[in-house]
C-alpha cells in the first residue's frame, strides 16, 4: 500500500462531538494499525486551519448552534471542499452530514451549507430517535448497515448523490433512504460508533484513503463486531414481532 | 412544618403514607413515587404546604447528587432532624413523600432531578440550592446539556433570588447558570469531563483553560474565585477563611472529596460548624448501594454506579490499580437506549489488568474494549463474573439498571 502513515483529521470536536463521535476515529485507527498502517489522528478545533494534506476527514454531530457556527467556519476555511474535490474520503455524521448539503435548518431558520453533497435538509415532523438499519447501496459492497439515530432533520437527496442505504428500520433521511454518498464522501445519520457496528464501511473508507480495494486489506478477526451486528439486527426483528 | 396543615393537606398526607406503605408491603419498591402521586392528586399544593416553614436545601446536577445529598443530610443532622429523599426518588412525588414521612424535621435536604429544579424552586422555597455539574447523560431522550444550563439560568433568574446558591466554580455551564443569582458561594468542585464546555455557554467563543482556571476570550465569563476547595495535599476541605477541615471519608475518589466540600459549604450556611460536620461525613459508608462492599466466595466486591461518560471516568479514577474490574452495561429505558456514549469514555487505563464484562449490552462493551486494546472476558451475569476472578478484591462498575441487577443479587445492599 502506498501510505505508511494515515493522517486522519477529526474536524471541530469542540463543536461537533455529541454522541461518542470520536468512536469513528478510534475504530479507523484501530483497524488501520491492525494492518500495520500507522495513524496520525489530528483533532482540529474550529479556531484552527484545516490541513490540506490529510488522508481522511471526519466530522461529527452536534446541536443547532454549534452546527451553524461549524458550517460558517468550514465555508470560510475552504479546505474541506478542496479535500472533497481531490477525492479524499470524508465521513460526516448527523449535523455534520446535513452541513455538507446545499442548505440545512437550525435555530429556526435555513443556513447555507458547503455544497459538497447534492442534498438539502429541513425539519421533520418529529424527532427520529432509535435503532436504524438498512441495506447499503449494492455498489458499496458493505451489506446491511446498523446504527443509532437521533435527529430532528429530514434530508432530501439530489440527482448527483446516491443513498447510502435503503432503510429497513428507523427513519434516516426520510423513512425510505438513509445517508448519502458521492465519490469518496459519505454522510449518515448513524451517529457515534457507526463504524464500530459497520466494520465494512470503516474498511471501505480506509481502502479509499490508502488507494486500494477493500478486498486487498488483510482481514481482521471481527468476531465481536459481527456478534454485535447480529444482536442489533435480532433486537430489531424481535421488536417488529 | 406540618403543624398548621389544612385538613385537606392532612388528609392527603395520610393517604400518601398509606399508599406508600401498601406499595412497600406488596413489594413494589419503597413507595416514594406512588405515595407522592396519591398525595399530590388529593392536594396539588401538598409539596408546597409540607415544605412551608422548613429550612430546605435542593441539590442538583448530572453526577454526585445522591452522595452529596447524603453528606449534606449527615452534616445537618448535627443540629436537627432532616427530611431527605434517600431512596433516590428525586422528582416532586419523591420530595412530597420525603417531607410527609418526616413531619417533625425542621430541615430538608432534597436531591432534585435536573429537569425539575424550576418546579422545586417555586414549591419548596429553598434557603440554599447546590448545583454540582452538568454533562451529557441519557443522550436519546434528555435535553442537550447546554439547553439544560440555559433553562437553569432562566429558572434561577426568575425564582432563585431568595436562595443562596452553592455552585461549582470549575464547571462553566454551572457558573453561567448560577451567576444570575445575587448570592453565590463558589466551591472548587472540579470537572472530570470538559468536552461539554469547550465553548462558552454565554457567547459560543472558545474557553481558554490554564490549569484549573478558565475564561472566555470574548465575553469575559470566567472561573470565579472559590470560597471552598478540596486541599491539594491530603484529605481535607479548605473553607472561606483558609481553615482546613480534615476528611476521613470511607467513600473513594477526588470526586467524593469535592462532594464533601459542597456539603460542608451548604451546612455552614445553615449554621453548622464545618469542624463539627466533617467527622459526620466519614460515617457514610455507602449510598443506596453505591460504594457498598459485599463478599461472595472470598471475592470482596466494591460496587460503583456510573451512569454516563463523566461517571465512568470518575470511577476509573476511584478504583484501586491492581484488582480485577467487572464492567456491566445495560440500555434499558432509564439507562437510555443509546450506548454510543461508551465511545466518550477512555478505557485505556484498564489495559494490563483483568477485565470482565457483563450486562445486557456486554457485546457493545467488548467491541469498545477491543478498539482500546484492552483484553477482556465476556460473561453472562455477575455470578459468572465472580467465578471468573480469583478471590480477593474486585472493583465493579455498572450503569443504572445494571447496578440495580447486581444489588438485587446481594439482597439489595445499601
Ligand atoms: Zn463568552
Amino acid at each position: 500500500m502506498a501510505i505508511s502513515t494515515l493522517r486522519i483529521v477529526w474536524l471541530y470536536p469542540d463543536l461537533l462531538s455529541t454522541y461518542g463521535d470520536r468512536g469513528n476515529l478510534l475504530v479507523l485507527a484501530h483497524r488501520a494499525r491492525a494492518r500495520g498502517i500507522d495513524v496520525e489522528p489530528m483533532q482540529i478545533r474550529s479556531d484552527q486551519h484545516i490541513p490540506h494534506t490529510a488522508d481522511m476527514y471526519l466530522i461529527g454531530g452536534g446541536e443547532d448552534g454549534p452546527q451553524a457556527v461549524a458550517a460558517d467556519r468550514l465555508l470560510q476555511d475552504g479546505a474541506l471542499s478542496r479535500a472533497a474535490e481531490a477525492g479524499k474520503p470524508i465521513l460526516a455524521i448527523c449535523a455534520g452530514y446535513q452541513l455538507l448539503g446545499s442548505s440545512f435548518y437550525a435555530n429556526g431558520r435555513a443556513y447555507e451549507g458547503l455544497n459538497i453533497l447534492d442534498l438539502r435538509s429541513d425539519r421533520g415532523p418529529s424527532r427520529a430517535v432509535g435503532e436504524i438499519a438498512g441495506d447499503a447501496h449494492p455498489q458499496l459492497g458493505i451489506g446491511p448497515i446498523t446504527g443509532f439515530e437521533n435527529h430532528g432533520g429530514r434530508t432530501h437527496l439530489g440527482e448527483a448523490v446516491q443513498p447510502l442505504a435503503r432503510v429497513t428500520a428507523g427513519v434516516g433521511n426520510d423513512g425510505a433512504t438513509e445517508g448519502a454518498w458521492a465519490g469518496h464522501v459519505i454522510g449518515t445519520y448513524m451517529h457515534g460508533p457507526g463504524l464500530a457496528r459497520n466494520p465494512k464501511l470503516a474498511d471501505l473508507l480506509l481502502a479509499w484513503a490508502v488507494g486500494t480495494d477493500p478486498a486487498q486489506l488483510p482481514p481482521l478477526d471481527d468476531t465481536w463486531p459481527e456478534r454485535l451486528r447480529f444482536e442489533r439486527f435480532q433486537a430489531l426483528q424481535a421488536a417488529a414481532q | 412544618m406540618s403543624a398548621n396543615l389544612t385538613p385537606r393537606a392532612k388528609f392527603a398526607t395520610t393517604l400518601l403514607r398509606t399508599a406508600a406503605a401498601l406499595s412497600r408491603a406488596t413489594g413494589r419498591g419503597d413507595g416514594s413515587v406512588i405515595g407522592g402521586r396519591v398525595g399530590l392528586i388529593v392536594e396539588p399544593r401538598l409539596l408546597e404546604l409540607l415544605a412551608e416553614g422548613r429550612h430546605v436545601v435542593l441539590i442538583s446536577g448530572t453526577n454526585g447528587k445522591t452522595t452529596t445529598t447524603r453528606f449534606t443530610t449527615a452534616a445537618l443532622e448535627a443540629i436537627g432532624k432532616v427530611a431527605t429523599n434517600s431512596f433516590g426518588a428525586n422528582m416532586p412525588t419523591g420530595h412530597t413523600t420525603a417531607l410527609a414521612k418526616a413531619p417533625k424535621a425542621e430541615y430538608a435536604a432534597l436531591e432534585c432531578d435536573e429537569h425539575y429544579l424550576g418546579q422545586l424552586l417555586d414549591a419548596a422555597n429553598p434557603k440554599v440550592v447546590a448545583l454540582l455539574n452538568l454533562s451529557r447523560d441519557q443522550l436519546d431522550r434528555a435535553m442537550e446539556v447546554t439547553a439544560l444550563a440555559a433553562k437553569w439560568r432562566q429558572t434561577l433568574q426568575a425564582s432563585g433570588a431568595q436562595s443562596t446558591i452553592v455552585a461549582n466554580a470549575d464547571d462553566p455551564l454551572i457558573v453561567w447558570a448560577a451567576s444570575v443569582c445575587p448570592r453565590v458561594v463558589w466551591v472548587a468542585a472540579g470537572q472530570s469531563w470538559t468536552a461539554d464546555s469547550a465553548i462558552c455557554p454565554n457567547c459560543g467563543a472558545h474557553l481558554d483553560r490554564f490549569g484549573e482556571f478558565w475564561r472566555c476570550t470574548n465575553c469575559g465569563l470566567n472561573r470565579p474565585s472559590p470560597q471552598w476547595s478540596v486541599a491539594h495535599q491530603g484529605e481535607a476541605v479548605v473553607g472561606p477563611d483558609g481553615r482546613r477541615y480534615d476528611l476521613n471519608l470511607q467513600l473513594p475518589g477526588r470526586v467524593n472529596r469535592a462532594n464533601a466540600a459542597t456539603a460542608l459549604a451548604v451546612a455552614s450556611l445553615f449554621g453548622v460548624d464545618p469542624a463539627q460536620a466533617a467527622p459526620r461525613l466519614s460515617e457514610v459508608a455507602s449510598v443506596a448501594g453505591r460504594y457498598a462492599k459485599v463478599e461472595r466466595d472470598g471475592r470482596h466486591l466494591r460496587l460503583l454506579l456510573a451512569k454516563n461518560p463523566a461517571g465512568w471516568l470518575e470511577s476509573f479514577d476511584m478504583i484501586d490499580p491492581v484488582p480485577p474490574v467487572v464492567l456491566s452495561l445495560n440500555a434499558r429505558e432509564v439507562d437510555g437506549f443509546d450506548t454510543s456514549w461508551i465511545y466518550d469514555v477512555d478505557f485505556t487505563s484498564l489495559a494490563g489488568r483483568k477485565v470482565v464484562v457483563t450486562g445486557d449490552r456486554r457485546t457493545d462493551l467488548a467491541v469498545r474494549l477491543e478498539v482500546d486494546g484492552v483484553d477482556f472476558l465476556v460473561v453472562d451475569d455477575i455470578r459468572a463474573a465472580i467465578a471468573a476472578v480469583p478471590p480477593g478484591p474486585v472493583e465493579v462498575v455498572a450503569n443504572y439498571t445494571a447496578f440495580q441487577d447486581i444489588r438485587a443479587e446481594f439482597n439489595r445492599v445499601n
